[in-house]
Parts: C-alpha cells; sequence; structure tokens
C-alpha cells in the first residue's frame, strides 16, 4: 500500500514523457482542426492513406530511398566502430607500451573536443581529397576508434574479465589477436550490442554532418529528407503529410532501442557511459 | 636513468599494445589534432573559401570584441547553460532516487523515461516540438485549459529559449542512468542505519545520498555543461536562431559564419574562443570543488 504514490508519481512522470510521441502519432491521423481544437492525441478516424502520400515524401524519392540511404551509412559505421573501439580497447586495457600514459590522456581529449571546432577543416580537408558529398567523411573517421567513449566503455569491460582466460588460451598457443577473437570477444557481447545500438542512434539523429558534408537529394539520409520536406511544405493536408513522416523517422530508433534495451541498458550499466 | 621496463605476457613485445592502438593514434593526427591545429590557423586569417587566405594577425578576434551578434550570441548560450544544466542534474537526480525503488514494473518507467533521450536532436523529434508549441498547439491548449494566459513561444526572445530548454531538459534520460547506476552501489544498509537514527527521508537524502554521489554529480555537471555550450541543433532547427536572435547561440553563430556568410576565418576564430570558454569554465569547477590536485573520478 505505500508504494501506491510512488506508482502514481512515475506514472504522472512517464504520461509527460510519452505524451508528446503518442500525439506526434495521433496528430498525423488528424485534420487541421482537429489538432488545434482537442488536447487528446486520439484521432477521430484512421485513415492511413496518409501514410502511403509521407512514404512518397514531397522530394523526388520515396521514404525507403532515404532508409536505404541511412542504412549504407550505419551499416559500415557500426562495423567500423566496434572493430577499431575494441582492437584500441584491447591495446589499452592488456598491454603495457611506450607513451600509454599519453596515449589515454589523447583518449579522454578527443572526447571533449567540440565538434564545432573541428568540423571546418574537416569539411576543407575531405573537399581537397574529393570526398565531399560522399559517405566517406561520415563513416571512415569510424575506423580509427574516433568515438573514446566506445574505447572507455570496453576498457571498463575488459577489466572485468580475468587475465587468466588469456594465459590459458597463450597456453594453448593462440597470438594476441587470436586471444581477442576466440577468447575475449565472446565476453564482450553486451559491449558491443550497447555500441552498435549507439552508433545506429546516433547516426539516425546526427544532421550536422550530413548537412555539411552531402550536397545532392540523392544521397541525403533521413534527417536530411525530413528537413527539407519540412521546410517546403505549406499548411494543411501536407502538414500531416510531414507529421506521419516524422512519425515513420522514429521508429527505427524506438524500435531497436526497445529490441535491445535490456542487453543494452546492462552494457552502459557497466561503461558508466550514456546517450 | 633507469630504463623503463615493460610487463607483458609472453610472446608479445611492447610495441604489440602501440600497434594495437595505432589506429586510433592515426586517426587522431587525421580527425582531431589536424582540424583543431588548422582551425586555430585559421582563425587568424580571412579566408573566405575562394580567394587565397591572408594572414590578418588579431583582426578577427578584434572584430568579436565589437560585433554585437558575437556578444549576444555569448550571453545566450551561457543563460541557456546556466538554466537547463542545474535544472536536468536536478529532475534526472529525483527522478533516478524514483526509479531505484524496488518495485515491480520499474523497468517498464525507466524505459518510459529515457526514450526521449535517444532521440536526442533527431529532426522528427524536433518537428514534433515544433507543432506542440506552434499557436493553437497542444502547449497552447494546455496553458488554455488551465486558465493560464497563452504564451508566445515564437515571437518572445526569452519564451524561445525556453522552449529549447525544455526539449532538452524533456531528454533528461541519460543523466538519469548514469545517476541510476550510481545510486545502485550505495550500500541499503546506510538507510537502514539513517532510519534506526530516527533520520527520515528527506534527511537521509542530504546525509547519505548527496554526499555519496558528489563524483557522478560532478561528472554529470561537466558532461552536460560541455554539451550545453556547444548547442546547436535545436536553435537551428526551431527558431533559426530569432526571435532577435534570442537564440542564437554561439554553435549557431559559427554555423552561419562558416557556411552562409562564407567569414570562415572568423568563423574559426569564433569556435577557438568557444573551445577556450568551455575549457575554462571546466577547469573552474574542477577548481572551485577542489579537485585540481586529486585524479579524476
Amino acid at each position: 500500500m505505500k508504494k501506491l504514490p510512488l506508482y502514481f508519481i512515475l506514472t504522472v512522470i512517464a504520461a509527460v514523457m510519452l505524451y508528446p510521441l503518442l500525439w506526434l502519432a495521433g496528430a498525423s491521423f488528424k485534420s487541421n482542426e482537429e489538432i488545434f481544437s482537442s488536447i487528446w492525441f486520439m484521432p477521430d478516424s484512421f485513415d492511413l492513406s496518409v501514410y502511403f502520400k509521407a512514404w512518397e515524401t514531397v522530394t523526388p524519392y520515396t521514404m525507403g530511398h532515404y532508409f536505404i540511404n541511412t542504412f549504407l551509412i550505419i551499416i559500415p559505421k557500426t562495423l567500423f566502430a566496434v572493430i577499431s573501439s575494441v582492437v584500441t580497447a584491447y591495446g589499452f586495457a592488456r598491454f603495457d607500451f611506450p607513451f600509454k600514459r599519453l596515449c589515454f590522456a589523447l583518449l579522454m581529449g578527443a572526447m571533449f573536443m567540440p565538434a564545432i571546432v573541428t568540423i571546418m577543416p574537416a569539411y576543407l580537408m575531405w573537399s581537397k581529397l574529393g570526398f565531399l558529398d560522399t559517405y566517406v567523411p561520415l563513416t571512415l573517421p569510424a575506423l580509427f576508434a574516433a568515438e573514446g567513449s566506445f574505447v572507455f566503455m570496453l576498457i571498463q569491460f575488459f577489466k572485468g574479465i580475468p587475465k587468466e582466460f588469456d594465459e590459458a588460451a597463450r597456453i594453448d598457443g593462440c597470438g594476441a589477436l587470436r586471444t581477442l577473437i576466440h577468447i575475449l570477444i565472446p565476453c564482450l557481447r553486451p559491449v558491443i550490442v550497447s555500441i552498435s545500438v549507439f552508433t545506429f542512434l546516433w547516426t539516425m539523429n546526427d544532421f550536422l554532418t550530413p548537412l555539411i558534408m552531402i550536397s545532392s537529394v540523392e544521397k541525403y539520409p533521413l534527417s536530411l529528407a525530413l528537413r527539407l520536406s519540412a521546410d517546403s511544405t505549406g499548411n494543411g493536408y501536407e502538414q500531416r503529410k510531414i507529421l506521419a513522416m516524422s512519425v515513420i523517422g522514429l521508429i527505427p530508433s524506438i524500435a531497436v532501442f526497445t529490441a535491445a534495451q535490456k542487453k543494452f541498458l546492462s552494457g552502459i550499466t557497466a561503461g558508466g557511459l550514456s546517450g | 636513468m633507469k630504463k623503463r621496463t615493460y610487463s607483458n605476457p609472453v610472446g608479445t613485445s611492447k610495441f604489440t599494445g602501440l600497434l594495437l592502438v595505432s589506429p586510433f593514434l592515426l586517426g587522431f593526427l587525421l580527425f582531431t589534432l589536424y582540424p583543431f591545429v588548422s582551425s586555430f590557423i585559421l582563425g587568424f586569417t580571412n579566408y573566405d573559401g575562394t580567394r587565397d587566405a591572408h594572414f590578418t594577425g588579431f583582426d578577427n578576434y578584434k572584430t568579436m570584441l565589437s560585433d554585437s551578434s558575437f556578444r549576444k550570441s555569448v550571453w545566450v548560450t551561457v543563460k541557456y547553460t546556466a538554466i537547463l544544466v542545474p535544472l536536468k542534474l536536478a529532475v534526472s537526480l529525483l527522478t533516478a532516487i524514483l526509479l531505484n525503488a524496488q518495485i515491480k514494473g520499474i523497468g517498464i518507467f525507466r524505459t518510459a523515461f529515457y526514450i526521449p533521450s535517444i532521440l536526442g536532436s533527431n529532426l522528427a523529434v524536433v518537428i514534433m516540438w515544433q507543432f506542440l508549441f506552434t499557436t493553437g498547439g497542444l502547449i497552447d491548449q494546455l496553458t488554455l485549459w488551465l486558465g493560464l494566459p497563452s504564451v508566445s513561444w515564437y515571437g518572445e526572445p526569452g519564451n524561445a529559449l525556453f522552449m529549447i530548454i525544455l526539449l532538452r531538459l524533456w531528454e533528461f534520460g541519460s543523466a538519469m542512468i548514469i545517476f541510476l547506476n550510481a545510486l545502485r552501489d550505495v550500500p541499503k544498509e546506510y538507510y537502514e542505519a539513517a532510519k534506526v537514527d530516527g533520520c527520515g527521508g528527506f534527511r537521509a537524502f542530504f546525509r547519505i545520498t548527496l554526499p555519496l554521489l558528489k563524483n557522478v554529480i560532478f561528472l554529470n555537471l561537466v558532461l552536460q555543461t560541455i554539451a550545453a555550450l556547444q548547442e546547436f541543433n535545436a536553435p537551428y532547427m526551431l527558431t533559426g536562431g530569432g526571435p532577435m536572435k534570442g537564440t542564437y547561440t554561439i554553435g549557431m553563430l559559427i554555423y552561419n559564419e562558416m557556411f552562409r556568410y562564407n567569414n570562415i576565418g572568423f568563423a574559426n576564430a569564433v569556435s577557438w574562443v568557444l573551445f577556450v570558454l568551455i575549457t575554462v569554465i571546466v577547469y573552474l569547477m574542477f577548481l572551485i570543488t577542489g579537485r585540481t590536485r586529486k585524479e579524476k573520478p
């Protein structure tokens, strides 16, 4: 009985947190008058045709096209981030080497570097190399353990794996790399899930980098396509289309998070990292 | 001088580790250090993207001092950070304490509170926020329903800034998770002992929870401050920096000068000022809390 007030407070907060999202989903089915006349999220009727129209977008390409573009960025980026972060963290966690303290300080320093300071020279560099308007600037940095927080999280995890595991593998004749692949990586699964989920979510959310690096609409990821549609849309029915597009745009992030949330939250629990 | 020895597993040398972290080092040189240094150099030029750059000494920095947009943007950014960060820390700490209760179904609430923060600055969320706060939108209807005067969210600079603060406050989940993890490590016996001594909930919070969470509160304070000082996405997409530059953060100014007006040299000088501002504020935080001599939390 003592718990009742707590449940009540938690439910009220949860309602405040989730209502805007529910309202967005509901509003995509509503007419303009309905949106502006009722605070209740439920629409009077469900007319799915707005979603077919939204899928077509107001640009020359469908949302499917932009989804494919987004995944063409996310898939290599995730692979790169996982491989490079694991290898780097392995070096820091299990080996002693010259300038180790300095290297670790650089890792921490890079984490706190504001993106806005480095973006213009990076833009000029990619421009000189001829990689503007390709996905290279969006994906390639991930191959170099660009996300220090991932390495940091992995190092914490490596520390939790007994060194005897490595030694046993070595007695069986495994080298450093084979020990990593066969013995350590299976233990790291929860963090690898967390890293992949974070990379997915952050790439879905990233706006500034593609805005600067990608110029042709054909190559736009979802975020830029949404922006373009929102900017070139008038009132009335078109607004519902934008709301529906937003709903479609949010579904992958919410779905991936919900599917992975148990493993994902336990991964960040251990590493102390979060969005 | 004594030669340093390296203890490494059999079959590996002191170069194995170096080899493993070498991709990171290369990436650091290419994608962090090089842009960082070249941004510093660009800040002393009049580069505009087309003509050759010329060194102009401290001209960009002098321009900044007399530029009213720059001064305005510093003020907006500091105000934004000073309001948002304490609010966000308070809300995330209090919800984390509520979520730390061992009751059934708590996982559902944790997920619900965390979802907004995973959406971050997703454009769809910003579009949603735009509709929520538009004239006659949900927030307008709510204030009307509660009998409050209608608020012009887009027309008045202070309100527009507050609308952005509310968006970021709504995304308190990431700070909350850090608090929640720290709370899990607080031994339950502490609270039981406090109860025996007749120490109520509020006093237990101030005497036990807060002191034990000191380091995590500091970590969140630093992380949130760094993020807030760089705010760009939300004003760019929600208000375009207006009205009357009321939401024109330093991040907005840098972006506009860089990509809209092609004042690349000037923009890089400003981005260095932002970098120095962040460093100084974080350093002051370490200094005030007496952490400069100790190891990092």
